[in-house]
């Protein structure tokens, strides 16, 4: 399994195929299709709500939506979107190529090192960019004796982007790598017995292959940046989702909501753009004979640059963040009156994080199966609906389902199980992506077999079909419970009153300017996010 | 470890961490606070000690924890508004959500314009809009303190002015500039501002540190702000300027509280607002956080000029509630961009 299998798109390396409709028992299909449909149906709330919301701005909401400020809103959003992608793949693919392909010492090492920036959040990131690089930053104090005292400060579309691009580069790092290393080779020996250069091999022959594999960690950091709330409000960047948070902020749901509809076009645009581009052409390996284990590449005189590169790249990625965490930890700066304790925001953030993550397992296994083996064109639907959380930033979630809690005298309003929702509609693309992956690598012939020797369809999903999807599953757990524990702004607007976690404590510490009090949840938050892309990656082959 | 196993572990350890969690009770009092948790929190806790009314608390920012409560409407579960602006008071006031105050409450405040006219809210401390400059800096450019707000557009000023366009204070001045001088005249004048280079903020405390690195000549703030680097550093030279003659730029807002109609304890209710216009809490506010105690009898901790003695201009503070519009025409002006 890759990683490439649990990023939540639709979209495989080498193409699987779906078994028959009339292999699979048609009573676990129907009840599948049965509970698959109630989550469509919580899925569909927000977006339901949006438009209910929208539509009570009228007239006036429609001049607004045709403003030359909301084109400029739009036009800040694609921006910073091409450029963190930009950016973020021009770091990332040679990353990947280093680390995976090159006889760089250390290769290991410096992946680990490289990915674990995924597990710092784009608002801790931020703010610890605006420490080092501020006018007044830890920068400026290394420049200080060369005369430079004070800088130009990075708030604005440089440090939206900066920040956006490390957080987010691990992702086209990992599909990448993975496609490196299971890209035929022999298509590259003949290029190369054929008079290439090593640079023509990789440009004309090598990066061909990799397309698909960097179009979907792409794709990521592009959803990425449009969806990412901490980074462009910590770097006043009028991006959408702070353009949506200052309609919220200045008594307008209905503006918002507008903004929101405008910014989930935007978004399923991106998504039809890519799935219209995709599968043109062929990648998978089509020659006979195994594939052929890679030949390390010898770096020679481009050594030393490639070691600077990578750790630039990780001192960017991790470096900066921990040490300004650790300056703050250990400096004398004014601390919060208000002493939360370590362990309740523990209690609260794990707890939350770990109930999310199970509950979108467990929404999302149905919606998974039908995925992987009930191919009608309904079913199709019910899975694409499910996929709208890809399209749904978690400021929008949110928004929405005050409307909708607010609006509805059910008695949900600021209270767990709706914090857990609006987790579970953001996060449950990560879930079914991982677990449809993993049932569709699963020959449905076993549980056949299974069958035919008497166990009962549930039976035989239980202890034929769950045991071999296990490792899906689990990295589908452990990625959603990675992203509910840095989850800002959905937890900022759907937490019951006094509930905090890591990542309200540290926005209320850097909203009131008490640095030393964002340190020890920061490090706490990091550790134990580590901890979870632990179990990720070691699913992932990262020998090679 | 099979799924199963490892999906039972994780589900145990949630709902075990959730359920430890505080079960809170249904006589708690529940407060929406515009204001900071570390300024509110410890007089709350003091509430507590001294009443034995537990409190629960939401922090946000004043428009956002108001916006909140307008959204929530019947529902809402706030029994307290906290709010940092009059004009998020005055909003709430509007839309007819706030139970009226006895004139035992409003009486403690000393200046009937820092109350709701309708009774509706109480102002708990001030704060007066100012030009924070440097004296030094000003000199070396050769200029002379602006009579008003709107001399800030001129040619001398350009480029070395700072201002922060989302904070709620500003915005809150900018709406009194709307109530009283127009929409048309307001969106000049921040078209100028624009036009002569003013360099923007995120909020008040950066621009305070610009002035005094030198960075620009001055900035529009609240009062407070300065004391607090004083506080830190006595040797700061910079200070503060009080735009003369009833000038827009001297606007004076309020924090204050109000009492949501919608409550189940409004006794619990008003025992709060009343405990913070008690003289200690007066004293804590202006110690705390240098803004201008309400009460008669309680002096400012900082040496301010008096309350009474700055030039004001007139306009109901309840008045300033647009804030929505306002905002558009800020972002309108391009000052966000």
């Amino acid at each position: 399994m890759h990683l490439s299998d649990v990023i939540p798109l639709r979209f495989r390396i080498n193409g699987h195929q779906r078994p028959a409709l009339s292999r699979w028992h048609v009573g676990n299909r129907q009840l599948a299709q049965a509970v698959s449909l109630a989550v469509v149906a919580v899925v569909m709330i927000p977006i339901v709500y949006l438009f209910i919301g929208a539509l009570g701005a009228g007239q006036e909401g429609l001049e607004y939506l045709l403003r030359a400020r909301t084109a400029r809103v739009v036009g800040n959003s694609a921006g910073l979107m091409l450029a963190t992608t930009v950016c973020a793949t021009a770091i990332a693919v040679p990353f990947a190529w280093l680390t995976s392909r090159s006889d760089l010492p250390g290769r290991r090492g410096w992946l680990v090192l490289g990915l674990a920036a995924m597990v710092i959040p784009s608002y801790l990131t931020a703010v610890t960019y605006t420490e080092a690089f501020g006018p007044k930053g830890m920068l400026q104090s290394l420049l200080e004796p060369f005369g430079v005292d004070r800088l130009p400060g990075i708030r604005g579309f440089f440090g939206a982007t900066l920040t956006i691009t490390f957080v987010t580069f691990p992702y086209i790092v990992l599909p990448t790598r993975a496609a490196l290393l299971h890209c035929d080779r022999s298509l590259e020996e003949a290029g190369q017995s054929l008079g290439l250069s090593r640079w023509q091999v990789f440009r004309q022959i090598t990066l061909p292959q990799l397309r698909p594999a960097l179009s979907a960690g792409m794709l990521m950091t592009a959803l990425y940046a449009l969806s990412d709330f901490g980074a462009v409000a910590v770097m006043h960047f009028n991006a959408f989702t702070r353009a949506i948070y200052l309609q919220t902020v200045s008594f307008r749901m209905d503006k918002a909501s507008m903004l929101a509809l405008l910014l989930i076009g935007l978004t399923a645009l991106l998504l039809a753009l890519r799935s219209w581009m995709r599968h043109r052409g062929r990648h998978y390996r089509v020659g006979s004979g195994a594939e052929r284990h890679l030949q390390t590449l010898p770096l020679g005189k481009w050594k030393l640059p490639a070691l600077v590169f990578c750790a630039a790249v990780v001192f960017m990625g991790v470096g900066i963040p921990l040490l300004a965490l650790f300056k703050w930890l250990a400096g004398h700066i004014i601390t919060s009156p208000i002493n939360v304790s370590m362990t309740v925001l523990a209690r609260n953030t794990v707890g939350v994080s770990a109930v999310s993550a199970l509950t979108v397992a467990l929404a999302a296994f149905p919606l998974a199966l039908l995925a992987a083996r009930g191919g009608t064109r309904f079913n199709r639907w019910l899975v694409n609906i499910a996929y709208a959380g890809n399209v749904l930033p978690g400021i929008v979630i949110a928004l929405a389902l005050v409307m909708f809690a607010t609006r509805n005298m059910l008695g949900i309003y600021q209270t767990l199980p709706l914090l857990v929702v609006g987790y579970a509609i953001r996060y449950l693309p990560f879930s079914i992506g991982a677990t449809e992956s993993a049932f569709a690598q699963i020959n449905p012939r076993f549980e056949e077999a299974a069958r035919s020797l008497g166990l009962s369809p549930w039976a035989a999903l239980a202890r034929i079909t769950l045991p071999l999807a296990r490792g899906g599953i689990l990295a589908g757990l452990a990625l959603v419970f990675l992203n509910v524990m840095k989850e800002l702004p959905t937890t900022l607007i759907l937490r019951p009153i006094g509930f905090r976690t890591f990542a309200t404590r540290i926005w209320s510490a850097y909203d009131e300017a008490f640095l030393s009090s964002i340190a020890l949840p920061g490090l706490v938050l990091i550790a134990v996010s580590a901890f979870a892309l632990a179990i990720i990656l070691r699913r992932e082959d990262l020998e090679g | 470890m099979s799924v199963a196993r490892c999906s039972l572990l994780l589900l145990a350890a949630g709902l075990f961490c959730l359920v430890v969690s505080p079960i809170l009770a249904d006589d708690v009092l529940t407060v929406y606070s515009g204001r900071n948790e570390s300024l509110i929190g410890p007089i709350l806790a003091q509430f507590t000690e001294d009443t034995g009314i537990e409190t629960e608390v939401l922090y946000g920012k004043t428009a956002a924890v108001a916006n909140q409560i307008l959204v929530e409407g019947d529902m809402s579960p706030a029994d307290v508004f906290i709010a940092q602006d009059g004009g998020a008071l005055g909003a709430l006031s509007a839309a007819d959500m706030l139970h009226k105050l006895p004139d035992a409450t409003l009486s403690r405040v000393a200046n009937a314009a820092f109350v709701s006219p309708e009774g509706h809210w109480t102002g708990l401390s001030g704060r007066a809009r100012v030009f924070v400059y440097s004296p030094e800096a000003l000199e070396e450019q050769g200029l002379e303190l602006p009579n008003s707000i709107l001399d800030l557009t001129d040619e001398t000023w350009s480029g070395l002015v700072g201002w922060a366009p989302t904070n709620a204070s500003f915005v809150a001045n900018v709406t009194a500039m709307r109530v009283l001088l127009g929409e048309e005249e307001t969106a000049s004048w921040l078209a100028g501002m624009i036009a002569k280079g003013v360099q923007a903020y995120p909020k008040n405390t950066p621009i305070v540190q610009a002035t005094i690195d030198g960075e620009v000549v001055g900035g529009l703030v609240n009062h407070y702000y300065l004391y607090r680097f004083l506080a830190e550093d006595p040797a700061i030279t910079a200070t503060l300027h009080f735009f003369p003659g009833g000038d827009l730029g001297s606007l004076i807002n309020v924090a204050g509280a109000a009492i949501l109609k919608t409550t189940d304890q409004p006794y619990d209710a008003l025992a709060l607002v009343d405990y913070l216009l008690s003289d200690g809490a007066q004293a804590y506010f202006s110690q705390s956080t240098f803004e201008y105690p309400l009460v008669d009898g309680v002096d400012p901790s900082v040496d301010l000029p008096a309350l009474a003695d700055i030039e004001t201009p007139e306009i109901d503070l309840s008045d300033l509630a647009d804030l929505q519009g306002t905002l558009e025409l800020i972002e309108d002006s391009g000052a966000l961009d």
